[in-house]
């Protein structure tokens, strides 16, 4: 019974705004661009900061990542022909790590040297990448065919190699490729394995492994390619000995990975001279993004919540004229015997109708700008069910907001003077 | 009518003890009303008559309870009236009173059946009894094939019959009419106080406020006043 007199209110409600087409619909309006900016800046915002998770998320989250880096004033005295370059981080600290931290679950060092590699008449510049086979539990990518590097090879020596997808593609050109011999540099190595790489896109962050890769054993790497490396630079040679290049530290636990890295740098601290390293935590880079996230969500969600307000505001407005305009029919229907509050539902549900149905054709819209947006500029767009859910709830409430006032002020109105009213 | 039980409360459907009516404009007192007593029968026709600020228009607003007596006591079908809120009196004008204007009062935007069905909207009847009863009332009055018009495309005799079907829509006791002729022509005011006249014989107790005394005529009691009080009584019934 309530609830077929709540549709009957309703249905009323309609056929008022009906009778005033073109006003309800402009009414409505500030309530459609406000929901549709709301519905289309929260979906910008989304997609925005989507990709940036998606790319520190690869990283790992229970990942410390530490890096050799080449320290500043180095660059400057090397230039001299017989200088080498000595820095970054050692088998020693690899080792010091591992037997001081109880909380590391699997270290991977891993040596980066550029080589070209050869197959038939093919060939490639790779990343050769000397490491164990605790790389491909701390990054894990599907294998493609054959197998990742084992903890026998590294052991026993092996001259095996995995490569990517892409490194396979350029050099194997769809030939049965498990079993085959690849050169790289000067060695013979047997492809056992094939797995899939990812691409970094995102500009801040640099994700461990890269398309040009090809795995082999540390230990290989180290007795094949040594430790240090030549560069010829327009006439003059660099030297570079670098033991290891990166180490990936994974933490047992997402609680324990910031006090470690903490407790790491300072080992470092102690142990190198110049600041040759990095640490980078992919955790403490996804709290950051997500905190970023967050601000620009609230920062664009309020500017588009304003013009929600203003939409009100607009609804406000145009029923307080409204209350104004039809005061002889409140006092009709006051004197008829509608109770006060049933003069305020009336009008209350007006504005809602009018709000809810804006909130409606503002998602539709807020749904459309970014299809729109994704389409003709390629920016990444996200539309969470939270993004359409929050600005049609707060379209309502504005409804109800606004609604009430001009609502109260009808019912207020006294029916002798409102039926005398002209 | 319809109210059977109430017909064994007493001959009386209205009583006015004492009535006063103040009004304050800046440091005047006004007063409508000053003190006056009358008992309205049931059944009864009254025309309420007296030039402007006689208090006849404050009598009509006190009797159809869309305003409060400042002392005294106004008893409606044996109820206190004076001591409701909003809500009940509202209540009340939704049950027993049936108001007619001089100037129509339709809602211009509704058709002339949404006119009728207004009381009953409120009183909760479902679409479906509203329209039935909607229809027996256009019929009663004349108006059967308007239905669906707005009122602008009605006479302003048409617009009254509507205006009576919508009184009459929720069966009450007591008719109020405040110059019901007065925007009228003569031909179309008779038709007007005729069926007013049979809506009275049917049992519908009748009080109309009017200035011209031949339309007071068709009346069957006549209250004079002047200056908030009784000046006279004319016809049949007793009067204080």
């Amino acid at each position: 019974m309530r609830q077929r007199k709540f549709v009957r209110n309703i249905k009323l409600g309609m056929e008022n705004l009906l009778l005033h087409k073109l006003r309800s619909f402009l009414t409505m309006l500030g309530v459609v661009f406000g929901v549709g900016s709301v519905v289309a800046m929260l979906s910008v915002g989304e997609g925005a900061s989507k990709d940036a998770l998606e790319q520190i998320q690869k990283l790992g989250s229970n990942n410390i990542i530490v890096t050799s880096m080449k320290p500043a004033d180095e660059e400057v005295s090397s230039n001299t022909r017989s200088f080498m370059s000595v820095y970054g981080l050692t088998y020693e600290d690899h080792q010091r790590i591992t037997e001081t931290f109880h909380t590391l679950r699997q270290t991977a060092p891993a040596k980066l040297i550029r080589k070209e590699a050869r197959l038939g008449e093919k060939f490639l510049e790779l990343r050769v990448v000397g490491t164990t086979a605790a790389w491909f539990d701390l990054i894990q990518r599907p294998v493609i065919a054959g197998r990742v590097l084992l903890p026998s090879d590294e052991k026993d020596q092996l001259p095996v190699a995995v490569l990517t997808e892409f490194g396979a593609r350029r050099l194997l050109a769809g030939e049965n490729t498990i079993g085959q011999s690849l050169r790289i540099g000067g060695d013979y190595f047997e492809i056992i394995g094939i797995i899939k790489s990812e691409t970094s896109e995102a500009a801040n962050i640099q994700i461990p492994d890269q398309e040009i890769d090809v795995y082999i054993p540390l230990t290989i790497a180290r007795t094949y390619y040594g430790d240090t490396t030549m560069r010829i630079t327009s006439g003059s040679f660099q030297r570079e000995r670098v033991e290891l290049h990166q180490i990936i530290l994974q933490v047992d636990g997402m609680e324990h990975v910031e006090p470690t890295a903490l407790a790491i740098e300072e080992m470092f601290k102690r142990f190198h001279k110049k600041k040759d390293y990095r640490i980078s935590v992919p955790l403490a880079l996804l709290r950051q993004a997500e905190a970023t996230k967050r601000t620009f969500n609230i920062v664009l969600g309020s500017i588009a919540c304003i013009s929600l307000l203003v939409g009100g505001i607009g609804i406000m407005n145009i029923m307080l004229a409204s209350v104004t305009e039809r005061t002889r029919e409140i006092g009709i229907r006051r004197a008829i015997g509608a109770k006060r509050k049933q003069i305020i539902a009336q009008f209350l549900v007006e504005t809602m109708v009018l709000s809810t149905i804006g909130g409606i054709v503002g998602v539709g819209l807020g749904v459309l700008i970014p299809i729109l947006i994704t389409h003709f500029s390629g920016m990444p767009t996200v539309i969470t069910p939270g993004s359409i859910l929050l600005p049609l709830c707060i379209s309502v409430g504005i409804g109800i907001i606004f609604g009430l006032y001009p609502a109260v002020r009808a019912a207020k109105v006294d029916p002798i003077i409102a039926l005398r009213h002209e | 009518m319809s109210d059977s039980t109430k017909l064994s409360a007493g001959p009386d459907i209205i009583r006015l003890e004492k009535a006063q009516k103040v009004y304050h404009m800046g440091t005047q007192e006004v007063k409508a009303l000053a003190g006056m007593s009358i008992s309205f029968q049931r059944g009864s026709f009254w025309a309420i008559m007296g030039p402007s600020g006689s208090g006849k228009s404050t009598a009509m607003n006190i009797l159809g309870c869309l305003d409060r007596l400042t002392s005294g006591r106004y008893v409606l079908e044996d109820q206190e009236v004076s001591a409701l809120d909003d809500d009940a009196l509202s209540e009340l004008r939704l049950k027993y009173l049936g108001f007619i204007f001089q100037s129509f009062n339709l809602i211009p935007q509704l058709t002339v059946q949404r006119n009728i069905e207004l009381p009953l909207y409120y009183l909760g009847l479902d679409t479906l009894e509203s329209a039935e009863r909607s229809k027996e009332l256009a019929h009663k009055v004349g108006l059967e094939g308007r239905l669906h018009h707005r009122p602008q495309e009605l006479s302003g005799g048409q617009m009254q019959r509507v205006a009576i079907a919508r009184a009459l829509a929720n069966n009450p006791q007591i008719i109020l009419a405040d110059e019901p002729t007065g925007n009228l022509d003569t031909a179309t005011g008779k038709q007007i106080l005729n069926l007013l006249l049979e809506l009275n014989e049917q049992g519908t107790t009748i009080i109309m406020v009017t200035h011209e005394t031949d339309i007071a005529a068709y009346a069957r009691q006549r209250l004079l006043m002047r200056d908030g009080v009784i000046e006279r009584i004319e016809g049949e019934g007793t009067g204080q």
